[in-house]
């Protein structure tokens, strides 16, 4: 089959794994946003969340392998969202007490976080290796019913559909989030200018460890989403994660809408760029992207504050 | 600045609820800026006149105890249970807590809390937490005797700082040293000779040339394995017909490869340091990254030019044939050994050259003040790009040996082994030929003590540890450069900078 009878299923297919990439790649850009820092061990923030929110859905399984069907699986999802959102954030959340506050504390030179970062990253790599085994975990495929309906031709399943929607839903919450809470305002003050943010009244410590907290949620359950789809394992948190760094910095890092424009772009282009190309080298595909985009147009497509963002 | 000590957590203090829309509005908080600015020139001229740089101001405020200052007269039972101290001993409890579990059964998928509890349950658990308190004792009590220790030690250092600091000193340390790593491997299993070979040698070396990019030029390069990987296959492609199916139409000998090694890394390095030298340093950090993951990736899928996943079989090893002298390297690693110690003495002297030549200055003042660095005619982008190609040279040239040596896969260049060169870096301190060498030693070292004791992909659970824990506690490394512990504390205090990142990140003030 050529490409262009492929075309609408591969578009289906990108959008619902761009939709987790975007997820992702808030977590970047809204640190990157207070910071100026690129959390390099979000990654691993992504797949302690997936981790929790498997096994909390494999634990509410029956022995016998079956699958509830209807309801009872959108409530297991809802479940494993939960508790993927909920240790998504507990990891950030530790990450940032870790190994981020005590170098703020006394300013420490940025390359100093980048490498604490990676120390943070390997340990939580490895420790989730050593403690859930080494090799892949899957879920069984919650809905009975594959295909819902189909697009020209292109088949929809449930299972994407429940991932796309629920991307997307996280998405315009944070959108709504940054954009009309006081929360919002003082991450968008921070970002903007930390200084002055702290002379109006603003608890930078603070907003710094709500940000990281809520990049955690939102990689925690977008973990789950992704570990529905295809699994998870110790060491699954690199590749997502660089490509979400990729969609963040593709959309202009710091900013919001822009990660997520991102994201759905980097799901498309590797969706295409896989079925064109050998689907081994689909990965690569990512990392030409970033490199070209850092070339042609480091700010991104829609620019990189967060401050002037939504 | 460093915060004040008593700068807490926000939390369980303050009125504001924990996350509700009234959160980011609250009260100041403890991190007001008035506070350090004030003290700011008192802690700079306190420091200039204080040129061993001996006290450390910031570091002992980090730590966070309210008796951290030397001028403490008396010992008051009451600071025992002071929130910073209770705080403090609950972080230690905690760390008991996972050192444990670190240090516990192996799990699996289908219980995945079995391996945690089975590691907490256990009667380990009470040697941990009893080392926890002990160090939390420590701690406090040498903020007590800081004062008194200081006072019965200075005469003592104040001889031997100076001794250090005449030009003899350091040449009798650098001949005793040089006698040990002669002598080292005399006394040793074959194991270890292997593992001095593999691991320390040619990561003290590759340590070497990161630390030009590390250290030197302050960029994190997270790709610089790739070069090595470039270098080793470029050997195999150019001394053997058989060790991958795409082949040079001639064969070399192993040593015609190393210039040739070198171009090619230092090529690669140029052509992708280029574009992204100009923007923002961690760009950098993510597009190295990226192009390791290149690199390997296609080291390990192009099957009919690399041979893929199985590896490069049957690299000729080093031999020379010229001018009567006859020797060829064999299974042996005692001549890898002493050929790797003359090129990293080699190197390490070439760099100490380089460092205080006009590049080396070029770089250091880079590492400062970009903008000032410019502005006083330093070619910024021309210098990092010729860090990051020194860099990747070194590596290059230390693939060579390697592939000489031995037999490699993709294996030998992922991401993993990256990390690990910066972690040597790191922990031998970033600017210090000697001290990235010692850091090979000894974490290569800790890698072979632990290797029959713990799965091999467990090491890197104590390594990433190792490298947070320096990060916090000694960024400078074990055998800092002077000049690099001097830039880390100014940057603190908020003058200069320590890297070639751009601005400190959000919150500590400036």
């Amino acid at each position: 089959m050529g490409f262009l009878d492929q075309f609408w299923q591969l578009t289906i297919d990108g959008l619902m794994v761009g939709s987790l990439y975007a997820v992702i790649a808030l977590g970047y850009t809204l640190v990157y946003g207070v910071l100026q820092l690129i959390n390099f061990a979000h990654s691993e923030v992504f797949m302690l969340g997936s981790f929790g929110g498997l096994f909390a859905a494999r634990a509410l399984l029956p022995d016998d392998g079956s699958v509830p069907g209807g309801l009872a699986s959108v409530g297991l999802v809802a479940i494993g969202l939960g508790a993927g959102a909920i240790c998504g954030g507990l990891a950030a959340f530790t990450l940032e007490r870790v190994a981020y506050r005590p170098l703020r504390r006394r300013s420490a030179p940025r390359l100093a976080y980048l490498i604490s970062a990676i120390g943070a990253s390997l340990f939580a790599v490895n420790l989730a290796g050593k403690e859930f085994g080494r090799q892949n975990v899957d879920l069984p495929d919650l809905f009975h019913n594959g295909t819902v309906f189909t697009v020209f031709g292109a088949d929809v399943s449930t299972q994407s559909l429940v991932i796309f929607a629920v991307a997307v839903a996280m998405l315009i919450g944070l959108d709504r989030l940054v954009a009309g809470t006081r929360l919002g305002q003082g991450i968008r003050a921070v970002a903007q200018d930390a200084d002055t943010a702290v002379l109006m009244g603003v608890n930078v410590e603070r907003i710094i460890i709500i940000t990281f907290v809520v990049g955690g949620l939102l990689a925690g359950a977008g973990g789950f989403l992704y570990a529905m789809t295809f699994n998870a394992s110790y060491s699954m948190g690199f590749v997502p994660g660089v490509k979400a760094f990729t969609a963040a910095v593709l959309g202009g890092i710091g900013n919001v809408r822009g990660a997520m424009l991102g994201g759905l772009l980097l799901g498309l282009v590797e969706s295409y760029g896989g079925y064109l190309f050998q689907a081994s080298y689909k990965d690569v595909i990512a990392f030409l992207v970033l490199v070209a985009i850092l070339m042609i147009r480091p700010s991104g497509l829609l620019g990189e504050r967060l401050g002037r963002a939504a | 600045m460093s915060a004040p000590p008593a700068a807490g957590p926000p939390g369980p203090t303050e009125p504001a609820g924990p996350t509700g829309p009234t959160g980011p509005t609250g009260p100041t908080g403890p991190t007001g800026p008035g506070s350090g600015a004030a003290t700011m020139p008192l802690r700079i001229a306190g420091s200039r006149s204080d040129p061993t740089g001996s006290a450390e101001p910031t570091a002992s405020t980090s730590l966070g105890g309210p008796g951290g200052g030397p001028a403490r007269p008396a010992w008051h039972p009451a600071e025992l249970f002071a929130p910073a101290r209770l705080r403090q001993l609950g972080a230690l409890l905690l760390v008991g807590v996972l050192a444990a579990i670190v240090t516990g059964p192996t799990g699996n998928s289908d219980k995945p809390l079995q391996a945690a509890k089975d590691s907490i349950v256990d009667v380990r658990i009470v040697l941990y937490l009893g080392l926890a308190v002990a160090l939390w004792v420590l701690l406090v009590l040498g903020a007590q005797l800081r004062g008194a220790l200081e006072r019965v030690s200075a005469p003592v250092r104040a001889p031997i700082g100076a001794a250090y600091g005449r030009r003899g000193g350091p040449i009798v340390l650098n001949l005793a040293l040089l006698a040990v790593a002669i002598v080292a491997p005399l006394v040793v299993s074959t194991a270890a000779q292997q593992s001095m070979v593999n691991d320390i040698g040619i990561y003290a070396l590759l340590a070497l040339g990161l630390n030009v990019v590390v250290g030197y030029a302050g960029l994190l390069d997270l790709g610089y394995i790739a070069f090595f990987a470039i270098g080793a296959y470029a050997t195999a492609y150019f001394t053997s017909q058989t060790a991958m199916p795409w082949h040079a139409p001639f064969v070399l000998n192993p040593f015609f490869v190393f210039p040739i090694a070198l171009v090619l890394a230092a090529l690669a390095g140029v052509i992708l340091g280029a574009p992204t030298l100009r923007l923002r340093g961690d760009y950098l950090a993510i597009v190295t990254l990226g192009f390791g993951e290149i690199i390997h990736l296609v080291a390990n899928n192009a099957d009919n030019i690399t041979n893929g996943a199985r590896g490069a079989f049957g690299v000729p090893h080093l031999s020379v044939d010229l001018l009567g002298i006859d020797y060829k390297w064999g299974i042996d690693p005692l001549p890898y050994y002493y050929l790797l110690l003359v090129i990293v003495i080699g190197v390490m002297i070439a760099f100490g050259r380089l460092e205080r030549s006009r590049i080396g200055r070029s770089w250091a003042a880079i590492r400062e003040d970009e903008i000032a660095a410019e502005a006083t005619g330093v070619a910024t982008l021309r210098m990092k790009l010729l860090a990051f190609a020194i860099g990747a040279s070194v590596s290059g040239f230390a693939g060579v040996l390697f592939a000489s040596k031995q037999f490699f896969n993709p294996q030998s260049f992922s991401l993993q082994a990256s990390f690990f060169v910066v972690a040597v870096v790191i922990f031998g301190g970033m600017g210090s030929r000697l001290g990235v060498v010692v850091g090979a030693v000894v974490l290569q070292g800790l890698a072979f003590y632990l290797r029959d004791k713990v799965p091999p992909a467990d090491r890197y659970i104590y390594f990433g540890a190792v490298i947070v824990i320096m990060m916090i506690f000694r960024p400078q490394g074990l055998v800092p450069s002077r000049r690099r512990r001097r830039e880390i504390e100014l940057a603190e205090e908020g003058i200069g900078a320590a890297d070639s990142l751009g601005a400190a990140p959000t919150g500590g003030q400036r």
